[in-house]
């Protein structure tokens, strides 16, 4: 598979490896967010944290979209999927993320809601044109990635008269978040930011411009792949030791300063900003995510449908709020591995290969001699 | 939903789609991202959509820098993973 088998090379990794650990100054240690759960996988995947030296500490970042969705949003779908006439669509991950009262989207269907799994938001067009009498709702969720995507959904709706079909958009965006954890009052440390790749395939590399002017941190955006992490980290350590705060781009291959104008044009054209959206882990952040424009409200499930977000006591043993900010590991939490296992998640950081606590869970059993340089 | 991986275009159709291919693996992609793709590009996929044309000549700036990188040992480097 080309491009693919040569950014996962094992003597360029322990080449890396060394120039990682030649450079980074031992008289200081270097914390690192990687934003998105892609590369949290990829870290574990290949055992990149394991080819840095000790004061070089990976932190993981909230770019898991199932994980950071407040959990009264996704309350609110399943009292609505509830619903015999409605049928309801969304993404595989979504639908057995833990709600309330252990109920989640599959176990809905189990008690015999119309609840179907998408590749692609387009597969809810041919739902809502199969099934002209009844609603289809499809539960959008996503950061920058998945949102072009619902809104070709929203106007080729529109453009083929589908009146049953409309979105719950849960759509967050990446810089936001990035600001929700730096103004977080509870410290974590981040020296420094892996950028993450297919969102900036999408934003550019522009909109992280002022993390590094106003916060004063670098940004390196980096491929998925584990030579792809490993060079933005040395690219990081540079910037650190040199005392610089620039957004610097290793995915060359994928990115460019401006994004992809087309995509940005189609949110445009669907989607206007919230003036503050509640996340999992990080609480309310003000223009953090989107909702569907007034002249489009007829496809608007929250205009159509009276989906009452009611509080929620979360499960006080589950860490995942804490996990999404940085400030703990899953090994942290009291759960991990034993009552919450991918299997029977409680914390929706165990259900999507993109959360922490399913990348620490799947990998656990690796150890230092499996690690890439290694082989 | 982010571990996608860059899939070769086989086909384009005019209305808008393409069919790729990974790793043997073949599926049908919207292009409604994206303009002028033809058979042969790179795309990196997402959710069932083409976020963007991989650059070919960026990728091989890369590789060639982590050629290079390789060389300061005395062994070829080689991939790990299949």
């Amino acid at each position: 598979m080309r491009y693919i088998h040569e950014f996962r090379s094992a003597v360029v990794a322990a080449t890396l490896a060394r120039s990682i650990a030649a450079e980074a100054d031992p008289r200081r240690s270097y914390h690192l967010m990687e934003f998105c759960g892609g590369h949290t996988h990829a870290i574990f995947r290949y055992g990149v944290q394991d080819l840095l030296p000790p004061n070089v500490e990976l932190v993981h970042g909230p770019g898991c979209p199932v994980c950071v969705l407040a959990t009264p949003r996704l309350d609110a779908v399943i009292e609505l999927a509830a619903d015999a006439d409605v049928i309801l669509v969304s993404y595989g991950d979504m639908l057995r993320v833990p709600g309330s009262r252990k109920r989640s989207l599959l176990r809905a269907r189990a008690l015999g809601a119309d609840v179907r799994m998408a590749y692609s938001a387009l597969d809810a067009l041919d739902v809502a044109a199969a099934n002209p009498n009844r609603p289809v709702v499809f539960f959008a969720i996503g950061f920058e990635t998945t949102t072009p995507a619902t809104a070709v959904l929203v106007l080729e709706a529109r453009r083929r008269g589908l009146t049953n079909l409309s979105v719950y958009c849960n759509h967050v965006l990446t810089p936001p978040a990035i600001r929700g954890i730096l103004d977080s009052p509870e410290v974590v440390r981040i020296d420094g930011f892996i950028g993450p790749s297919h969102v900036s395939t999408v934003i550019g590399s522009r909109p992280y411009e002022y993390v590094a002017e106003d916060y004063e941190r670098p940004v390196v955006i980096a491929g998925f792949e584990p030579l792809d992490v490993m060079q933005a980290i040395l690219m990081l350590i540079r910037q650190i030791n040199a005392g610089n705060a620039t957004v610097e781009n290793q995915f060359t291959r994928g990115v460019t300063r401006e994004g992809n104008l087309k995509a940005q044009a189609l949110v445009a054209e669907v989607f206007a900003l919230r003036s503050s959206f509640e996340w999992r882990g990080l609480g309310s952040v003000a223009d953090s995510a989107l909702q569907i424009k007034p002249e489009l409200g007829a496809f608007d499930a929250e205009r159509r449908f009276n989906l009452i977000e009611q509080p929620v006591i979360e499960n006080k043993a589950c860490e995942c709020p804490s996990i999404i900010r940085g400030l703990k590991k899953p090994t942290d939490c009291a759960i991990f591995g034993k009552a919450c296992t991918p299997r029977n998640p409680i914390g929706s950081c165990m259900v999507s290969s993109e959360g922490a606590c399913a990348a620490y869970y799947k990998y656990r059993h690796r150890s230092r001699s499996q690690s890439v340089a290694d082989a | 939903m982010c571990l996608a991986i860059p899939a070769k275009v086989l086909e384009v159709h005019p209305d808008g789609w393409a069919r790729v291919e990974v790793g043997g693996i073949r599926s049908r992609v919207s292009l409604a991202m994206l303009d002028e793709v033809n058979v042969g590009d790179y795309l990196i996929v997402h959710a069932g959509f083409a976020l963007t044309r991989l650059n070919v000549e960026e990728a091989e700036k890369t590789l060639a820098l982590f050629a290079e990188i390789a060389a300061k040992l005395e062994f070829p480097a080689h991939a790990l993973h299949s």
